[in-house]
């Protein structure tokens, strides 16, 4: 899917505008946020599994190599394959001779956020490949040729009324779609026949674990594992930072994952994979195959941005985030939305796709506090800010309203004197009202709001002259 | 005797209240000086976020430098704001972490600043000042105050001690209100709807008033409730705690 990110402004302009998707978006408002406060209330190590969950991320990014090498020779000696993907055509070439091998037709897929990052359901259309989303959510937004809108909630942006008409399009059956409930039956009765005639199972990954060579998925749908295990061929794609040393630090980060992102304090569905089908497994796939996913993340590494390679994938910072929430997740026109989105957008795709992105925040702060592995968010989208000022690609006349400001700044008895003959005009512009209702070159401030009056007089004039006064 | 045990305290007072609402200022002084502070304002303008949240690291360098500068020599910084108040905290040491002699500067700094009700309330351990004020009021924790500097159960408390007050709780409070200095101007639709949410949220709780410990917010949301003419009036929270909030609120009609 190509980004539409550099419309940001254009995007939020019509989302704010579009009444179905702020119904949909009014509905699921603070619902995550609530369930999460809930969960966290209940679990007083929270704080703790949190610096323990930060400590695994950053000592394993640390060692990242090692790690990596370790998980591949473990894969290796269970029977699967490990492939390095350094970018996105290189992950989506290797998915699609792997699926050239194994002579498929329909390949199924779990629920992939790299996987849309390489947009691998186009690729593996052309290809000739039929790929079928198995998750709900995603399996709704793929019917609706869209991307999803929240990394854990695709299709959090569509209402009960928008899913039906798009499964009577698309499924062609005479069937009630009045509840919750005939929706699910309707997609399971579909899915079922898919799953069944499916050669090629395409799956995610939460964590990859070092020491045995395992892959962990969760979902709450089960549909993972019907993707994982039917099929001849499981493939997994994953990014590499996606690695942990061992089960047992998979297991504090996933008593984080399911309670900061739905609130759950654990998915319906936590299965471990390791390697193909043995001779005495009962079922299985005959190949097992990882592709790990660079794309960028190698970069990241080495940069002033690693922090950004703890993410988990939780979609807490999305579900607290007033701009997230004001606009859903389509308005950032790419793959990753809300805040984690506004950090690896502009970073996969450079700042001057995604240069809206880092700004369009109030930094407020709710992000990096909800975050369960603590990535400062904050911090790293006024980083990118930095760069996109130091690289000259912050636009024009902002920068000179800037600079002139920052002038005045920096001489104080200049500063004084110009501001309060500001203060003074816009005070005697705005007469006893007390407020302006228009002001030239204001108009983003007074669109929706008046501008209070200052008072006509800066402290410091009047506080001087108080001073004095007592002096004398 | 007295002079010595008089604390000298600094007050920056921030662009904003300096320019917009300098009794704001003025209530702050009172409260300090009521507490037994005695209380200068050095010659200043501001903390360098402007340029500091747009990416301008070196102006908010420079910036930084002469707050560092003009606030050495007291005990105490004292910022009626939660957000200054965490750019100088939190954000000066950031500022020059690659730059050793200035970095000791900034930590010095950052270890003598307090957000104004922080330090009534924490530091000088007075609350209350004996103020009155009838009527119901919502507080708004601003983002910085709530999670950079930690302020919540200490406004409410100090408010609770002005008689005739009533405290309302917001919905959503830990929710931003949409201000985000150039935010507001570089994305005027989002920070309306942000504002227009919380200003919807200030009306549902019936308030009298709306107080913050931050003139980014209340221009922010006074603006707002002036636009949809609420009669829910604003002030900082310095001014009722001061005892000043009998006259108009920001951004309503001057008396004649």
């Amino acid at each position: 899917m190509r980004s539409t990110a550099h419309s940001f402004r254009n995007n939020v302009h019509a989302a704010l505008r579009d009444q179905g998707l702020q119904r949909a978006l009014h509905r699921v408002s603070g619902g995550f946020a609530d369930k999460r406060r809930a969960a966290v209330e209940a679990l007083p190590e929270f704080e703790a599994l949190r610096a323990a969950a930060r400590a695994i991320k950053d000592h394993t990014l640390a060692h990242l190599d090692e790690y990596l090498e370790c998980f591949e020779t473990q894969v290796v000696a269970g029977g699967g394959t490990v492939h390095w993907a350094a970018s996105a055509a290189a992950a989506r070439r290797i998915v699609i001779d792997l699926c050239r091998q194994s002579g498929a037709r329909r390949v199924t897929k779990g629920k992939t956020m790299v996987g849309e990052e390489i947009a691998i359901n186009r690729a593996l259309a052309e290809a000739g490949f039929e790929p079928v989303e198995t998750d709900l959510g995603e399996y709704i937004v793929q019917l609706a040729g869209e991307l999803p809108s929240h990394i854990i909630a695709p299709a959090i942006h569509k209402t009960r009324a928008d899913i039906a008409d798009l499964f009577r399009a698309h499924h062609g059956r005479q069937r009630e779609l009045d509840s919750a409930r005939a929706i699910v039956d309707e997609a399971r009765d579909v899915m079922r026949e898919r799953f069944l005639s499916a050669d090629v199972g395409i799956t995610g990954a939460n964590f990859l674990v070092a020491d045995s060579g395992s892959v962990v998925l969760v979902t709450n749908e089960g549909n993972g594992d019907l993707t994982a295990t039917l099929p001849q061929r499981h493939i997994v794609l994953a990014g590499i930072e996606k690695v942990v040393p061992t089960l047992e630090d998979a297991g504090i980060l996933l008593r984080l994952l399911a309670r900061s992102a739905t609130g759950q304090a654990f998915t319906a569905y936590t299965t471990v994979f390791t390697g193909p089908r043995r001779a005495d497994d009962r079922d299985g796939p005959a190949a097992f195959d990882v592709v790990l996913v660079d794309n960028g993340r190698s970069a990241m590494l080495g940069s002033e941005y690693r922090e950004m390679l703890r993410c988990i994938r939780c979609g807490a910072c999305l579900n607290h985030c007033p701009v997230y929430g004001a606009v859903c997740g389509h308005a950032y026109g790419w793959v990753y939305p809300g805040p984690m989105g506004s950090v690896l957008t502009p970073l996969m795709l450079g700042l001057r796709e995604a240069g809206d992105l880092p700004n369009a925040s109030t930094l407020c702060g709710r992000c990096e506090a909800v975050c369960p592995v603590s990535i400062p968010l904050p911090t790293l989208l006024r980083r990118l800010r930095g760069r996109q000022h130091a690289e000259g690609q912050a636009p024009a006349a902002s920068r000179r309203v800037l600079a002139l400001w920052a002038a005045l700044a920096r001489r104080p008895r200049l500063y004084g004197f110009v501001m309060g003959l500001g203060v003074r005009l816009l005070a005697a512009l705005a007469g006893r009202r007390g407020r302006l209702r228009r002001v030239p070159g204001a108009a983003g401030w007074t669109a929706s709001r008046d501008l209070p009056a200052p008072a006509g007089q800066t402290f410091q004039a009047a506080w001087r002259r108080q001073r004095a006064d007592h002096a004398r | 005797m007295h002079l010595v045990l008089t604390m000298r305290v600094a007050l920056f007072v921030t662009c904003l209240a300096d320019l917009y609402r300098p009794q704001a200022g003025f209530a702050a002084v009172r409260l300090l000086e009521s507490a037994g502070c005695r209380v200068e304002a050095p010659v200043q303008t501001c903390c360098g976020q402007p340029a500091y949240n747009n990416g301008d690291f070196s102006n908010a360098r420079a910036i930084a430098r002469q707050v560092i500068e003009a606030f050495g020599g007291y005990r105490h910084v004292v910022v009626p704001s939660g957000s200054c108040a965490g750019m100088l905290k939190v954000h000066y040491p950031r500022l020059f972490a690659e730059d050793p002699r200035w970095c000791e500067r900034a930590r010095d700094l950052s270890g003598r600043t307090h957000e104004l009700l922080s330090f009534l309330h924490d530091v000088l351990e007075h609350r209350d000042f004996g103020a009155c004020f009838s009527g119901c009021v919502a507080y708004h924790d601003s983002c910085s105050s709530l999670r950079e500097i930690g302020v919540q159960r200490q406004a409410r408390e100090l408010l609770s001690r002005v008689t005739g007050l009533r405290l309302a709780e917001l919905k959503d409070s830990e929710v931003c209100c949409g201000f985000g200095g150039t935010f507001c101007v570089k994305y005027p639709e989002l920070s309306a709807r942000m504002v227009d949410d919380k200003a919807r949220s200030v009306q549902a709780t019936g308030a009298d008033a709306l107080l913050a410990g931050d003139l980014g917010c209340l221009l922010n949301i006074a603006g707002r409730l002036r636009r949809i003419d609420s009669k829910v009036r604003v002030y900082h929270a310095a001014e009722v705690l001061a005892g000043m909030a009998d006259g108009p609120g920001i951004g309503d009609r001057r008396h004649p």
